[in-house]
């Protein structure tokens, strides 16, 4: 019993990072939708985030709800100076080159903030309290389960803006065709940014909630690359795939970092990876591509 | 069984060949036969499925049912790289030149199926290797480069070459495959008229000269009816009908799969129906065919 | 612009130099490469050294990469397999160095060729991600394999011994890694001349038409993973002889960002690219340290700062060289020969 009330446990707390997982892989959805580049620069943004929360809430001494969106609107900020400086100029470019500027930024944004701040990890101040949650008899993290809640929302409401906003309409128009979207005075560079702002501040958000559980250090990046295993697999394109693709990571891990050991985690999620690539090269939602001699 | 590389002109036959992707019949059932050493037109408005059927022949699609024959043997289930070793060679709708390399490597790439340089003597670059790309070298230079009068662009990209001198250097390409049938997609879509006419001596000269057997795809109906031996005219995958040039030409089920039957009732039926598939373009090519054997 | 050329034979047309200046330079460029270890001192011979490892395997990845268009984020795993290879048969076999370097190379080769299966069904960026998988999972083998890795300790080697020598200073090891990188990238040069190199080109360029003009998509996408991965793993192995200890974090995933950001630094698809973009990403940062030391009596926390600035400086030559010079150094130098060409007479 015991036995199995552990793996529940695991489970729940699988689900919660699974939630973060999404979130970030959120971001990358959002702009590879909207102007087809991979933003390898995913992580270190979410990095970016956590400091940005750090130096508002521990430096400044501002309280949380101030600090957090605070952090998202650098994000955001930071989003909105690159797609400028760095992805228009780059229109039109072979993917790859693309692709390779945001590794680029993400050396450039790593560099910076261990210029900054150091290169030693760092706890966030806390903002959510300790008390452990209880569902059932199963034990869950409060700041897993809050994280939890938070990424759900988020994601929900991403669903919902996508369907009847405006600029949801706009970003999906185009994702679907560039040209088509222009010919019908939707401002494409408009929704290249707001993609950016978006997909950049979500990122941010997603650092503050990542680095309050488990700390903030210059190469908690990685954890992005977690992300685009998930949307590898969920479908690049598809924030369906994300919500799903972020679960399904996020308990295979905790379930490989539990039974096999830590060390798995990764090598299970990249083994994964190569697995979806071969059977289903586009992701179980994305849209498949159709070559033409 | 035929070796690679062995020369001559080739008889190619397809039988029964039907091609559908998910709910759309590309091709229903087509059948003909390209005679060794003719020029075989097939013809046909937008969306008919001749560039579906040459995708067959050269190997990109698969069709469900049916068969290619060539020379009796049949390829229906090759690889391209193998057919193209056995003498398939093929221009393409859209240049499918490789815009990284100078006219040259273009016209060498042709020939890779038919060489034998390993990776290890690529990488010494000595002895056979280096005698098998002279040889090539020469051989291009003198049945090809001279034959096709571009020897003054053979260092250039391709890129920077003009429409109708990349589409003679896509020719050039498919000549060093050795070709035994020459799969011809719209040699001369958008030339002018004095590109065209060059373009159309370039066919000829290669069935007279090098005697290969040649299947082109082409909407321009005057050098279709000037140059080819034998047409054959697609409609909605099928062959609606097939002769000598001026049979064809005479048939009232090609002007009517071009034009329309002329009877307004049948055209509003047809537009209730299904898709048109005769459009402005290919009309416009039909008209231009009467006044041109006119 | 020449005005004409005076060759006899397709032979002279084909050669890898074909115009005097260019026959002149090479040979003024081999012998320095001679002299330089007799003049330089120890610490440029480290740099040297170093350069003629990163040159050889930034060439494999410009032939994956470059020439057949297949991005790959899996170079330093490639060379960790190499570099594994050699220090196992040295510590268990006792086998002489170039054998062991060879099989290094070998034995890369076969890793490159699993890794590029994917390459069959994905491309592009999926590609890449595939390689980056394939990279950690490659990291995972490192640690866990103790029985041939020894897990996170790793391998500690020998030197190399050449007839009966112990290659132990850097001057030793340069006149064995030098010629060895140079036949390398001659061997790279030598196969865009034959059709393997075409045929590598023609997949970048189009690779669905390249199938029906008779290119084995199969072969040669898993050849070029082949030669790039032997490129890489015999770089791996002088990189063991140099640096004589080998562990799971000798070959990070930052090693592998760093060839690919030598290559579009240096100039995809072309071999002198390769070899700028080595020479210059291996050098920066050490033009870095001596900028640091320069500044340390102003700020004396510069020091400490020395990191963090090549991150960034590593960062901003990837994006800026992207933005704003595509084709990396080579194109610079053939922009500047172009100028000379021409020079009194043109402005």
């Amino acid at each position: 019993m015991s036995d199995l009330l552990f793996f529940f446990e695991v489970t729940l707390a699988g689900l919660g990072s699974g939630a973060l997982l999404s979130l970030t892989a959120l971001a990358f959805v959002l702009i590879y939708k909207a102007t087809r580049v991979i933003n390898l620069a995913v992580g270190e943004l979410l990095m970016l985030g956590g400091y940005l929360f750090f130096a508002f809430a521990a430096g400044l001494g501002l309280p949380a709800w101030a600090a957090i969106p605070l952090a998202i609107a650098g994000g955001g900020l930071v989003g909105a100076v690159v797609e400028r400086g760095l992805i228009r100029p780059m229109l039109g470019e072979s993917p790859i080159a693309v692709f390779m500027v945001t590794i680029g930024l993400g050396s450039i944004l790593v560099g910076l903030v261990e210029l900054v701040w150091g290169t030693d990890p760092r706890a966030l101040p806390a903002f959510m309290g300790n008390a452990p949650i209880f569902i059932g008899e199963a034990y869950v993290s409060r700041k897993i389960a809050i994280a939890f809640a938070v990424a759900a929302v988020v994601i929900a409401v991403f669903l919902v803006l996508f369907r009847y906003w405006r600029g949801g309409v706009a970003l999906r128009a185009t994702a679907t065709d560039q040209a088509a979207a222009y010919s019908c005075g939707i401002n494409v560079p408009g929704v290249f940014s707001l993609a950016w702002v978006i997909g950049c501040g979500t990122a941010a958000g997603a650092g503050v909630l990542l680095g309050s559980i488990g700390g903030i250090s210059p190469s908690m990046g990685v954890f992005g690359l977690s992300a685009l295993v998930v949307v590898i697999v969920g479908g690049l394109d598809s924030v369906a795939g994300a919500l799903v693709g972020g679960l399904v990571i996020g308990l295979i891990e905790a379930w490989a970092g539990t039974y096999l050991g830590g060390e798995y985690k990764l090598v299970t999620t990249f083994g994964l990876l190569l697995v979806a690539l071969m059977i289903r090269p586009y992701g179980l939602f994305g849209t498949t591509e159709i070559e033409r001699l | 069984m035929t070796a690679p590389g062995e020369t001559g002109a080739a008889h190619l036959e397809v039988e029964g060949l039907s091609l559908s992707f998910g709910g759309l019949k590309a091709l229903r059932g087509v059948s003909f036969s390209v005679e060794p050493g003719s020029i075989t037109a097939l013809i046909g408005p937008n969306g008919a499925g001749k560039t579906s059927m040459f995708n067959c022949i050269s190997g990109f699609y698969k069709p469900q049912q049916g068969s290619v024959r060539f020379d009796g043997r049949d390829v229906t289930r090759m690889h391209p790289p193998e057919r193209a070793a056995l003498g398939f060679a093929r221009t393409f709708q859209n240049i499918a030149l490789f815009r990284g390399m100078t006219v040259l490597d273009n016209i060498k790439l042709g020939r890779h199926a038919h060489m034998k340089t390993g990776l290890l003597q690529a990488l010494a670059y000595w002895g056979p290797a280096q005698r098998e790309e002279m040889e090539l070298r020469a051989e291009i230079e003198r049945r090809i480069i001279d034959f096709l009068e571009i020897d003054h662009i053979r260092n250039m990209p391709v890129a920077s070459l003009s429409y109708g001198l990349q589409k003679r250097v896509e020719l050039a390409r498919a000549l060093a495959m050795r070709p035994r049938i020459l799969l011809l997609d719209e040699p001369v879509a958008g030339m002018n008229r004095e590109e065209t006419e060059d373009m159309a001596r370039f066919i000829l000269d290669v069935k007279e000269e090098w005697g290969t057997t040649i299947l082109m795809v082409e909407h321009d109906m005057g050098m279709v009816m000037d140059i080819s031996d034998h047409v054959v005219v697609l409609n909605f995958g099928e062959v609606i009908a097939r002769g000598l040039p001026h049979e064809v030409q005479a048939d009232p089920h090609v002007t009517e799969a071009y034009l329309g039957s002329g009877d307004p009732a049948a055209l509003m039926a047809r537009l209730k129906g299904e898709a048109g598939p005769a459009d402005g373009g290919s009309a416009a090519a039909n008209r231009k065919t009467r006044e041109d054997v006119a | 612009m020449q005005i004409g050329t005076a060759k006899h034979s397709y032979q002279a047309d084909e050669a890898l130099l074909t115009t005097r200046p260019q026959r002149v330079w090479m040979a003024l460029f081999a012998a320095s490469l001679c002299i330089a270890p007799f003049v330089l001192d120890n610490y440029w011979l480290y740099l040297a050294c170093l350069v003629a490892i990163n040159v050889a395997s930034a060439t494999g990845l410009n032939i994956l990469t470059g020439y057949t268009g297949l991005v790959s984020l899996g170079q330093a795993a490639f060379m960790a397999v190499g570099a594994y290879t050699v220090g196992w048969m040295q510590l268990n076999l006792g086998t002489p160095f170039l054998l062991n370097l060879v099989a290094g190379g070998i034995i890369a080769a076969a890793v490159g060729i699993v890794v590029g299966i994917p390459s069959l069904r994905v491309k592009g960026l999926y590609l890449a991600i595939a390689t980056i998988a394939a990279s950690f999972i490659l990291h995972f083998i490192f640690v866990n394999w103790q029985s041939v890795t020894n897990g996170n300790s790793g391998l500690t080697l020998t030197p190399a011994s050449f007839f009966g020598t112990p290659l132990t200073e850097y001057q030793q090891l340069y006149f064995v890694f030098v010629p060895i990188t140079a036949l390398m990238v001659l061997g790279a040069a030598n196969l865009f001349r034959t059709r393997v190199g075409r045929a590598f080109i023609a997949i970048r360029d189009r690779d669905i038409s390249a199938e029906v003009l008779g290119i084995s998509l199969l072969r040669y996408k898993l050849m070029s993973f082949a030669i790039s991965s032997f490129y890489a793993g015999v770089a791996g192995g002088m990189w063991a002889y140099f640096f004589r200890v080998v562990t799971p974090e000798s070959f990070p995933f930052v090693y592998s960002i760093f060839f690919l950001a030598a290559i579009i630094v240096g100039g995809m698809g072309t071999i002198l690219g390769g070899i700028l973009g080595a020479v210059f990403m291996t050098l920066v940062p050490e033009l870095l340290r001596f900028g640091i030391d320069w500044l340390t009596p102003v700020l004396p926390n510069a020091a400490a700062m020395l990191s963090p600035v090549r991150t960034i400086v590593f960062g901003l030559l990837i994006v800026g060289f992207l933005i704003f010079e595509p084709k990396g150094l080579a194109e610079i130098v053939q922009r500047s020969r172009r100028y000379f060409h021409l020079w009194p007479f043109k402005k």
